[in-house]
């Protein structure tokens, strides 16, 4: 159970999630600072600790299109968002898996701000409205990152093999 | 049933007689770039390495390029000390494709790799930047990955979980009337396909439109399929591919040419006019906001900027030149010169281009993104509009979410430069 903390649009591109000019903030303990920065509101909630671990966000297609930085997954998994979007742009959605950031695809999705959301293997409700959707599954070798915790443990796991150990 | 282009390079990558869309596979790269954001490859590339007793060592470092552009001269310590990283990093690990700042071969990374012949067709090209579309100019399958999976690259050699692509067709016929080319009928296409009508696919560019292009057009396309959420864009390999890379770029060894197979199947084939396009402005703040130069023309300009791995090469500098000489920029609009690489700063500067744009008032930055990314130079002040020949015009791109973004061809950004609106240059600046 989470509630959701932010609803956005479509489009949304990695230079509103992880600005450009922070781009020489690479560690993942550093970036979470910066996430949605130029949203003022919302990142004083997240830096003021308002926002518990397990809320979401709520987008529409596309989200995290542009660039590859990769801190645009890493400063929202900092806070321990889920996010829930129409569908994903390709990059951000690999880096997302990548680094266990939790996003589901809901082509469906219907939420406001501040509904109650909860995670049901497949499906996602939105307690407050009483609506349930389908979370569209990922493929299977894309799964296999995730349940492995991650792109390196995974990787980690095929160097042993690999080196014989 | 045949394979398209990105089918066929997959196939071979894989050591496999073929492959189908949506068949995952893991296919060996054959070059790996990494600009700046190598800091954050070599952390994750550590944690790969951690606890197992192995020593950490990059694959085959001759297949590594690390290119510094994104803040250089670097704008800050925690820049610098980035980039000294790298430095360590290359000497420490051997790697064989390192271009730093410097005036001889320094550059933004998507110029670096086709100038120096990194790039060639048939290719598996990752970089951990989105455009490295750009190098399916040369008939590569190239594209964008984040910095945890670059370190998975340098790891293992290989790019795992790829997705086999579908395909979309483009095919583009006609001539470009005057003062209309590449960067007008990427904006075009982008507007129709909208930002995320190719996710997940690869656009590949057919037609005598495109078979007459330079590289440096082709770069262009290729470039900026990614905003209209292209996996790639490819322009399979031809005459022009082997004369680019012979006689440009210096490559003396056997370069392979290939195409798609003549019935290799599409999701979807678009067809596109060029003979009757118009000037095309990508408006605040999607990139598939397209109009045409007439429906925006008379917008103030705060800055214009020409330049980056877009539309920063020779031929780019070349038009501003022409337009620029003899006459002025505009007083209240500034305009800023970022040459795609010191080769052709150098070029340009042999030519009498930057002189020619520096006495109309422009200022002649040193090659790098500068303020494609808004990091450290160029940035926009509130409400202030820039009209740049650069990829992106998103929310906050040069620096400021308070300000907004044209993006147009150099040739408009020359002819607005003058008049400090955005201008047609088909009418001579007006
Ligand atoms: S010039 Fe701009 S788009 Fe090109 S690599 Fe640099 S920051 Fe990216």
């Amino acid at each position: 159970m989470g509630k959701v903390v932010l609803k956005v649009g479509d489009d949304v591109s990695t230079d509103i999630i992880y600005p450009g000019r922070f781009m020489a903030t690479v560690l993942p303990t550093e970036t979470p600072q910066y996430a949605f920065v130029d949203n003022a509101d919302f990142n004083k909630k997240l830096k003021a600790n308002e926002v518990p671990k397990g809320s979401f966000i709520i987008a529409g297609q596309n989200f995290g299109c542009g660039s590859s930085r990769e801190q645009a997954a890493s400063c929202l998994h900092g806070w321990g968002l889920t996010i829930v979007a129409k569908h994903f742009a390709r990059i951000f959605l690999q880096n997302s898996i990548n680094l266990g950031l939790p996003m589901l695809i809901c082509p469906t999705i219907e939420a406001d701000e501040g509904d109650e959301m909860e995670v049901k293997g497949e499906t996602i409700r939105n307690v407050t409205k009483g609506k349930e959707f389908a979370i569209q599954p990922l493929p299977k070798a894309r799964q296999a990152i995730i349940d492995a915790g991650g792109l390196v443990p995974y990787t980690r796991a095929l160097l042993i093999k690999q080196a014989g150990k | 049933m045949g394979m398209t282009y990105v089918q066929k390079v997959i196939a071979r990558a894989c050591g496999k007689p073929a492959v189908a869309v949506g068949d995952v596979v893991e296919p060996e790269v054959h070059l790996a770039m990494s600009h700046e954001n190598g800091a954050l490859v070599l952390n994750q590339f550590n944690e790969i390495y951690k606890g197992t007793g192995i020593e950490a060592k990059i694959w085959n470092p001759d297949r590594i390029a690390i290119i510094l552009d994104h803040r250089v001269p670097a704008e800050s310590s925690k820049t610098a000390t980035n980039q000294k990283k790298l430095r360590d990093l290359v000497a420490k690990q051997k790697i064989g494709k390192f271009h730093d700042i410097r005036g001889d071969e320094g550059g933004i990374c998507h110029q670096i790799l086709p100038e120096y012949g990194y790039v060639r067709p048939g290719y598996v090209v990752v970089g951990t930047d989105s455009h490295t579309t750009s190098h399916g100019a040369l008939g590569a399958f190239a594209f964008g990955i984040g910095a945890t999976e670059m370190a998975s690259v340098w790891t293992l050699g290989r790019i795992l979980n790829v997705e086999v692509p579908g395909t979309i067709k483009v095919v583009v016929n006609g001539k470009f009337p005057a003062h209309v080319g590449p960067k007008d009928l990427i904006l075009h296409l982008i507007g129709k396909l909208t930002a995320e009508g190719a996710n997940f696919r690869v656009l590949e560019f057919h037609g005598d439109t495109i078979r007459t292009m330079s590289t440096s057009g082709r770069l262009v396309i290729c470039n900026m399929s990614v905003e209209a959420g292209a996996t790639s864009g490819i322009v399979p390999a031809d005459e022009e591919t082997l004369r680019y890379l012979k006689t440009e770029a210096g490559v003396t060894e056997k370069i392979d040419v290939f195409g798609a197979d003549p019935d290799a199947v599409y999701e979807q084939t678009i067809e596109i006019d060029v003979s009757k396009l118009a000037p095309q402005i990508a408006c605040p703040h999607t990139v598939d906001n397209v109009k045409t130069v007439d429906q925006v023309a008379g917008i103030k300009v705060d800055q214009i900027v020409i330049g980056s791995c877009t539309n920063g090469r020779l031929d780019d500098l070349e038009t501003a030149a022409r337009t620029l000489k003899g006459k002025k920029v505009a007083r209240g609009t500034r305009m800023l010169i970022f040459p795609a690489s010191w080769r052709i700063y150098r070029e340009a500067l042999k030519r009498g281009y930057l002189a020619d744009l520096a006495e109309a008032g422009a200022v002649v930055c040193n090659p790098g993104c500068g303020p494609c990314l808004g990091v450290h130079q160029g940035a926009l002040g509130d409400q202030e509009v820039a009209l740049a020949t650069t990829n992106r015009n998103f929310k906050g791109r040069m620096g400021n979410p308070n300000a907004e973004v044209y993006l147009c061809s150099p040739d408009v950004a020359a002819a607005s430069a003058i008049v400090g609106v955005i201008a047609d240059p088909r009418n001579g600046g007006r």
